[in-house]
């Protein structure tokens, strides 16, 4: 970064030292000059892609309660099931092989996240706009409630919401939404605030074009550089949320374990030394957030104005 | 002749940016003497500013001084280190900046920030101190200092801010001032206040003071000699009586001209064609060469400085001559 | 001052009021109400009994007007499992997270202010790089799985630390806490190192961010003109400078702590509110669930409170600007 004394600033010209034209080829280049960050999108990309072919990929199905046996339980990794196939990672106290089990937690946690970050985002951009777009009045009622929402922790709304509606994929998904929607809501409103006063949406007003049209059309999409941040953040934030929540018992059933239900079975063997019931999902689950908080950050640099050249 | 307080000679820093070399000060050259003023006039992005910081060794990243010397009562410190030079800053050599909004830490008291510039310096307990900061709010003309020194920044005025800030410089009795356009940002009746207190005390306790403007008016009332900066290089310099009624670069020319109140009613404002290049950008040979109504094929060389009269100094191929100056 | 507290104080207990009223809003109209109260396992006359009792025959405001009274005296239900009020209960267990809390809040900001500030101030440095790098694994690990893996290594593995349970109490000013014998110490070390792990990434990062903003501003640079020593000026004049958003953070997250400890002390069998709070929802305790949550919005708008409060003390803009208001 350069400091220049104020009253040289004027007259430096901004470098023109990339041969690139388009946004988005500057958007890569940017982004791709740190390599730990591109190591973490290949990564997420890798685990996206095994989570959406595990009914394809994995050995066993661990939910098919006909194939699993008690006799398989616990078998530590390498050693070979009833059904001759080898547990490369053990199984659990169940008898489900880790491997298939993890496919299959990361199929849950990953879209209970994303769809549960997807729904949030949805609803908070929509609140935030209307807030910053109208003000006044409607702007303070609804970030009262945002701020009252997000002075409460998240694990505190999740864990009542959840103790209130029961188990089940779905549940889990609404108790999600509810804890992370005001987060966007705020992100959004605030720089919508700051869009809105530039002059193309003065013009778009003068140009008497409806208001739902200014909002989605103009105003948008010159916020979405900080949605993209938070969005990404926030989503791993979920899954964490979603796994914390599985290991406390609440959330998802126990027959559709996700990652952190596996982590919570495996945690009783911990002191007897079957440790790797609760290491492997563990390092699944480490390895997806690490990954998407690793990209978030790095989004976040590249993304913002003030940090550029 | 005596010792000069402050004699720059040759000074060249440069900013490493990614986008280029930018050469802020190229070859300044001139010197104070004790208890006189130097008026260091130029535009935004002269390299003034910069100059000053040189001096002091304020210099940042990608910035630093390339070559030249900075003598300072015939020491040179251009390459001296921070250790050296924290022992001189503050204390032999002071400096007042131009904004008084921000030069101020908010969070911490008047008294604390006038305290510690003693303390770092000297061996005074904290009562003295305390009585040497208050007797300079006096000095400087700020009512009740007692209970101006129990205050926060954000308390003052911007002219109170900014007398704070000369008092703290003058408290260890420097020798050598280096003030960054210091009204700029204040009232015209204020700035004459200042001016007028600065000019006192320097007189009073024989402080050289180097008072960086781009303002002539301010100069001409205040300063012993001056030297004019256009991209980074001096290119007029001499005693304030005689350079501002006989320019003789055409750029010193168009700076006095263009002063509004030297134009007469009605008549179109004189300006200076052009604007002031990018420094990563500059025109090969004299700078000014582009916007000068007086330039020709000699000037695509850089000139040298040349002492046409004694005690001027003048970097031009083409200066005005007397006669010519309309 | 007093104006600025009691205006804070006002606002506070409106807030509690308001929450006073969701939770029970809530628990109204999720559930029947007859359930918070009995056991799921009374029988039909228990039930009527209790509905008369209780009043929840009557019209909602009147059952709402009931609780807040009782609320007031202390008085929010009877616990199933241990038939003893709830309140009391969670009050027995409150100095346990209170203490944890405290330390991991401690350890963050002990640890977290220099290592974010050193960050800051040489950002170039291979061991600044190192800490953000580390600090986003600090916020990204879920808190439990970093606990699991705590205990298999110190206590499983190297059997340096014991896994679960809180250690001897010793009482210092009147003040129940574990830190006075190795005993206790040994238990809290682990527990409170989780606990702290998120915000301790959370104070580095402010505080890098903190430090590189205003090392470059002008009062720094002037500060440097006077020559004052770098010691000086990192101390004191940035120091000063970051601590105000440090703290507004930590105030707020220290209500996260308490929260969040639900799960460390999960982990840990840790002897505090959080996990009385996990077993209640096990075991389907339903008074000490609503017991809990209101306890927990008092001990937040508290916080808040202390925190504003801090707050104007540190920042002299603040504080003189309510007074002229």
């Amino acid at each position: 970064m350069s400091v220049i004394p104020e009253d040289l600033e004027p007259l430096v010209e901004k470098a023109v030292s990339k041969p690139v034209d388009t946004p988005l080829r500057r958007f890569v280049s940017d982004y791709t000059e740190n390599s730990i960050a591109v190591l973490g999108f290949i990564v997420i990309v890798v685990i996206t892609v095994l989570a959406i072919l595990a009914p394809w990929i994995a050995p066993t199905n661990p939910y098919d309660l006909a194939t699993v046996s008690i006799m398989d339980s616990r078998l530590a990794p390498g050693e070979q099931m009833m059904s001759g196939m080898t547990a490369y990672l053990g199984t659990d106290g169940s008898g489900r092989d880790m491997v298939s089990a993890m496919l299959y937690g990361l199929r849950i946690s990953l879209s209970v996240g994303a769809g549960s970050g997807v729904i949030a985002l949805a609803i908070g951009v929509i609140v935030g706009l209307v807030a910053a777009y109208f003000g006044g009045r409607t702007d303070a009622v609804i970030m009262r409630i945002v701020d009252m929402q997000l002075s409460f922790p998240a694990i505190l709304v999740a864990l009542v919401l959840l103790v209130t509606l029961g188990k089940g994929i779905d549940k889990t998904i609404i108790a999600l939404v509810v804890v992370q929607w005001a987060y966007y809501a705020r992100t959004i409103r605030a720089t919508a605030l700051v869009e809105r006063q530039k002059e193309y949406i003065e013009s778009a007003v003068c140009l008497a074009l409806s208001k739902n049209r200014i909002m989605l059309r103009h105003l948008l999409p010159n916020c979405m550089a900080p949605i993209i941040v938070v969005g990404t953040m926030q989503v791993a934030s979920a899954i964490s949320l979603e796994a914390t929540l599985s290991f406390l018992g609440l959330g998802m059933p126990e027959t559709e374990p996700s990652l952190g239900r596996l982590i919570a079975n495996g945690f009783e063997y911990i002191m007897s030394g079957r440790y790797w019931i609760s290491i492997y999902p563990g390092i699944a689950l480490l390895v997806t957030i690490v990954s998407i908080n690793l990209v978030g950050d790095r989004l976040r640099d590249v993304l913002n104005p003030r940090l550029q050249r | 002749m005596e010792t000069p307080t402050l004699e720059v000679r040759n000074l060249r820093t440069h900013f490493f940016t990614k986008a280029g070399v930018v050469k802020a000060v190229d070859d300044v050259s001139f010197s104070i003497q004790p208890g006189q003023v130097l008026g260091l006039v130029g535009e935004s992005g002269s390299g003034k500013t910069v100059t000053g910081f040189s001096v002091l060794g304020l210099v940042d990243e990608p910035g630093r001084v390339v070559s030249g010397d900075i003598l300072f009562k015939g020491r040179n410190i251009a390459r001296a280190d921070d250790t050296e030079m924290r022992s001189l800053r503050g204390a032999s050599i002071a400096m007042i900046f131009q904004d008084p909004m921000m030069t101020l830490n908010p969070v911490l008291r008047i008294d604390t920030q006038m305290i510690e510039a003693i303390t770092a310096h000297r061996n005074v307990d904290q009562d003295g101190a305390r009585q040497e900061a208050r007797d300079m709010l006096g000095k400087v003309g700020i009512a009740s200092p007692d209970e101006r020194l129990k205050a926060y920044p954000h308390q003052f005025s911007g002219g109170m801010r900014q007398r704070v800030a000369i008092a703290i410089a003058l408290l260890n009795r420097p020798e050598l001032i280096v003030a960054d356009e210091p009204t700029t940002a204040l009232d015209v009746t204020i700035q004459g206040q200042i001016l007028y207190e600065v000019q006192r005390l320097c007189e009073e306790t024989g402080t050289a003071l180097m008072w960086i403007t781009h303002d002539l008016a301010v100069v001409a009332g205040l300063a012993d000699t001056i030297s004019v900066m256009y991209a980074g290089r001096v290119v007029e310099s001499g005693s304030v009586e005689e350079v501002l009624e006989q320019p003789m670069h055409p750029y010193t020319h168009g700076l006095i001209g263009s002063v509004p109140s030297r134009n007469k009613r009605g008549q179109p404002l004189r300006q200076i064609p052009g604007m002031t290049p990018s420094l990563l950008n500059l025109p090969s040979g004299c700078a000014f060469r582009t916007r000068c109504s007086f330039s020709t094929d000699a000037c695509q060389v850089i000139p040298d400085m040349s002492e046409p009269v004694p005690g001027r100094t003048l970097r031009c191929h083409e200066p005005i001559v007397q006669h010519e100056a309309v | 001052m007093t104006v600025f507290i009691i205006r804070r104080l006002l606002q506070a207990a409106l807030v509690v009021l308001m929450m006073s009223f969701v939770v029970f809003a809530g628990v109204f109209l999720v559930g029947d109400p007859v359930d918070i109260l009995v056991a799921d396992d009374a029988d039909q006359a228990e039930r009527e009994q209790v509905i008369r009792e209780m009043g929840l025959d009557k019209p909602f405001i009147v059952q709402y007007g009931i609780f807040l009274k009782n609320g007031l005296n202390g008085d929010l239900g009877e616990s199933f499992v241990f038939d003893e009020p709830a309140v009391g209960l969670i009050l027995e267990r409150m100095p346990a997270t209170i203490e944890l809390a405290t330390v991991s809040l401690l350890i963050a900001v002990v640890l977290g202010i220099p290592l974010g500030v050193w960050a800051g101030l040489k950002p170039e440095a291979w061991s600044s790089r190192a800490i953000i790098t580390g600090s986003i694994f600090g916020f990204s690990l879920p808190t439990f799985w970093v606990g699991i893996m705590m205990i298999l290594l110190f206590a499983v593995i190297l059997g340096w630390l014991p896994s679960t349970g809180r250690g001897d109490v010793g009482y210092v000013l009147g003040i129940p806490t574990s830190l006075v014998s190795w005993k206790g110490f040994s238990h809290i070390v682990l527990p409170a190192v989780n606990l702290a792990l998120f915000n301790l990434a959370l104070v580095i990062r402010l505080a890098r961010a903190g430090a590189r903003e205003v090392m470059h501003q002008d009062y720094i640079k002037f500060a440097r003109a006077k020559g004052l020593s770098q010691s000086r000026i990192v101390l004191i004049h940035v120091m000063k400078n970051i601590m105000i958003p440090v703290v507004t953070v930590l105030g707020l997250e220290f209500g996260g702590l308490l929260a969040f400890s639900v799960v460390t002390e999960t982990v840990f069998a840790w002897p505090g509110m959080g996990k009385l709070l996990i077993d209640s929802i096990n075991l389907l305790d339903r008074p000490v669930i609503v017991a809990y949550l209101m306890i927990i919005v008092l001990l937040f708008v508290v916080i808040n409170l202390v925190v504003d409060v801090l707050y104007s003390v540190l920042d002299p803009r603040v504080r003189l600007q309510d007074v002229k208001a």
